[in-house]
């Protein structure tokens, strides 16, 4: 950890006998031996790696379409020809299921991003700068933590609907919304545990080092300090995913969230909800998948977290 | 203790003061209005009814005159819950209890928010209260009976409890309830909120993914306990183990899960949306989705303050207990 970040152009480059030492146990090599041990969380990988690839793949491979109609098969029950059954309009729900796979995890990766930027950025700087800046940040990380964020983000999307109603804006608007307005209220937890991490390590060697070098305060803070952050961050983001799939898809069962003919998981279980109780599947299949993703990613970040050796709380 | 209760409820200040700011404005700036939606009205109409409440005042006084009815003007808490009416049920009168006022509900003709708010919210107090219930009468029992059995068959059924809750929503949780007790079993109504059974299905639904984190809060916290010296000295004066843990161990074993009461309320509060959705329950949450859609202005606005209030409350109270409970958080900051 305690290492001199290479200034390529203030310093000579170092002795390659001392890269070949320091690649000897370096800490991502480290950490990929202990995740390669953890059967559940290399499990929860593989599952993942499945699911990303048969969303990218199957639709174009199988000829799917989400919206392809087939009305004397309505309502078929799982089978050959179609695997996980039609729906009330004889729609594919393998089909779907890919399609909304995609959506959902697009808006999770994506609102995930949109928080980390403004999480690591809002706790690195805090951290950094500190004194009063630092009050100031962090108060304002508590007052918005103490809101009922859920309900302002339900007045956000309301607003947005409202606005792509107004000026004829397609579903592509609702769904780059559904990032920011996630993104915006999920960005608090990670805004803390970088500061906390920054206090700690701005105090340390190196970064004397780079200041006696007369770096800029950004350079440190973005080319020093931040590597540093990776374990932690990485860990928090891939527990923050399956946070954000649930908020969308909460969303999207209030009609708030992925609009038709698009389908994200939260949809599907809503319409499947509607009819569960003559065509079970058409609830059964959707949840299963989701519930299923969000084990698998919290199986990974708990695996990664051991691996990675972060003591930060999962909560 | 008292300077510590006096700053944190002057701090709530701002904190209401920014929401209430946020969410009228908000609302405010959405295209179109509470009068456009169905059929169009004749301009005069839609002006004498933009008169009649206000809308047609340049915004910034409507602001201040929001403000203005929304301050507590009396502090007669005992008068909440009183039953002014006689129907047997109380009503929540926010106008007699604090003075607070959040106006006339634009779309439902002659009735004020205070009513509907208080016609709807003890809906949604009950189905919340049940659901907590629920949390905590199964998540502290499992959470205490894994942490004794550590790595044995009990602390397996914890966890597996806890993944449960952890992975399967309350939208998923809610409709396969549904499926399985009121279609599979007949044992259970699919929805609604008259018989006494008929609380039984919702608040499963909404207390189970809750129960899991207590049932782990209270683990950890247990655990924590369970190696600390003074059971040693228990053990020695030759307590039964049940004494142990019941009497020496649960109290500070569940420290932990306090601190989670706060966060816990909110979501349960926000958490009912979905399932008074599932269960047709004319609760405060489908009111608010439903009054959001419907530019219902007085009506949104008043909701968010009042489930910022209730937050804000409940947090603070947390934080007092907490205090109250671990003194050694008294000289923190």
């Amino acid at each position: 950890m305690l290492r001199l970040s290479p200034n390529s152009d203030r310093l000579p480059p170092p002795p390659p006998a001392a890269a070949e030492l320091e690649r000897g146990s370096s800490l991502g090599r480290d950490a990929w031996r202990r995740l390669r041990r953890n059967r559940l969380a290399v499990t929860a990988a593989v599952f993942l790696s499945v699911l990303l690839l048969a969303c990218a793949l199957l639709p174009g491979l199988l000829g799917l379409s989400y919206s392809a109609q087939d009305l004397n098969l309505r309502y078929a029950a799982p089978g050959p020809g179609h695997w996980f059954g039609t729906d009330r309009l004889g729609r594919d729900v393998l089909a779907r299921l890919l399609f909304g796979c995609r959506i959902s995890l697009a808006v999770g990766l994506a609102a995930t991003v949109v928080s980390l930027t403004i999480g690591v950025t809002w706790g690195a700087v805090a951290g950094y700068v500190g004194g009063k800046l630092d009050t100031v940040m962090m108060r304002i990380v508590d007052i918005v933590y103490a809101l009922p964020f859920t309900v302002f983000v339900i007045l956000l999307m309301v607003f947005s609907d409202a606005f792509a109603k107004s000026h004829n804006l397609g579903p592509t608007w609702n769904i780059l919304m559904l990032f920011v307005a996630i993104g915006a209220v999920e960005w608090l937890t990670m805004a803390r545990i970088v500061r906390g991490q920054v206090l700690t390590l701005k105090r340390m060697e190196f970064v004397e080092a780079a200041r006696v070098l007369a770096l800029g305060h950004g350079r440190i803070i973005f080319r020093h300090l931040l590597p540093n952050l990776l374990g932690p961050v990485i860990v928090y983001t891939t527990l923050t995913i399956p946070g954000v799939m649930l908020l969308e898809a909460f969303l999207s069962f209030l009609g708030l969230g992925v609009k038709a003919p698009m389908s994200s998981l939260g949809t599907l279980i809503y319409d499947g909800q509607l009819e569960m109780e003559s065509h079970a599947w058409l609830l059964l299949c959707p949840g299963a998948v989701f519930s299923l993703t969000l084990l698998a990613l919290n199986f990974l970040g708990d695996g990664l977290r051991d691996a990675l050796d972060v003591r930060a709380s999962a909560d | 203790m008292f300077r510590f209760i006096l700053r944190r409820l002057l701090e709530t200040i701002p904190v209401m003061l920014v929401i209430v700011t946020a969410a009228f404005f908000m609302i405010r700036f959405l295209p179109g209005g509470p009068f456009l939606s169905e059929k169009s009205l004749p301009p005069e109409v839609q002006r004498n009814l933009e008169a009649h409440y206000g809308l047609d005042q340049p915004l910034g006084r409507q602001y201040l005159s929001y403000l203005g009815d929304l301050s507590p003007k009396r502090l007669m808490p005992h008068r909440l819950f009183a039953d002014t009416d006689g129907d047997g049920h109380f009503d929540f009168d926010l106008k007699a209890a604090f003075g607070i006022d959040f106006g006339p509900s634009l779309r439902y003709a002659n009735r004020s928010v205070n009513e509907v708010i208080a016609g709807a919210l003890p809906y949604s107090l009950e189905l919340g209260g049940w659901a907590l219930l629920v949390a905590l009468v199964v998540g502290v029992p499992l959470g205490v009976l894994a942490a004794v059995g550590r790595n044995t068959w009990l602390d397996y059924i914890g966890s597996g409890v806890s993944l449960l809750g952890l992975c399967v929503p309350t939208f998923v949780l809610g409709p396969l309830l549904v499926l399985g007790g009121a279609i599979y079993l007949q044992q259970f109504n699919a929805s609604g909120w008259e018989e006494p059974r008929d609380r039984v299905l919702p608040a499963v639904a909404l207390g189970l993914a809750y129960a899991a984190y207590v049932a782990r809060l209270t683990r950890g916290g247990m655990l924590d306990m369970l190696s600390q010296d003074f059971i040693r000295t228990a053990r020695a004066k030759g307590a039964s183990e049940l004494r142990i843990v019941l009497r020496h161990a649960l109290r500070g074993g569940l420290l932990p899960l306090v601190a989670f009461l706060g966060p816990a309320a909110a979501g349960i509060l926000t958490g009912s949306f979905v399932i008074e959705r599932i269960f047709q329950i004319p609760g405060l949450g489908r009111q608010f989705v439903n009054s959001a859609f419907t530019r219902d202005y007085t009506m949104v606005v008043g909701t968010v303050v009042l489930y910022a209030g209730a937050v804000v409350i409940f947090n603070l109270a947390v934080d007092i207990v907490q205090v109250w409970l671990n003194p050694r958080l008294r000289f923190d900051s």
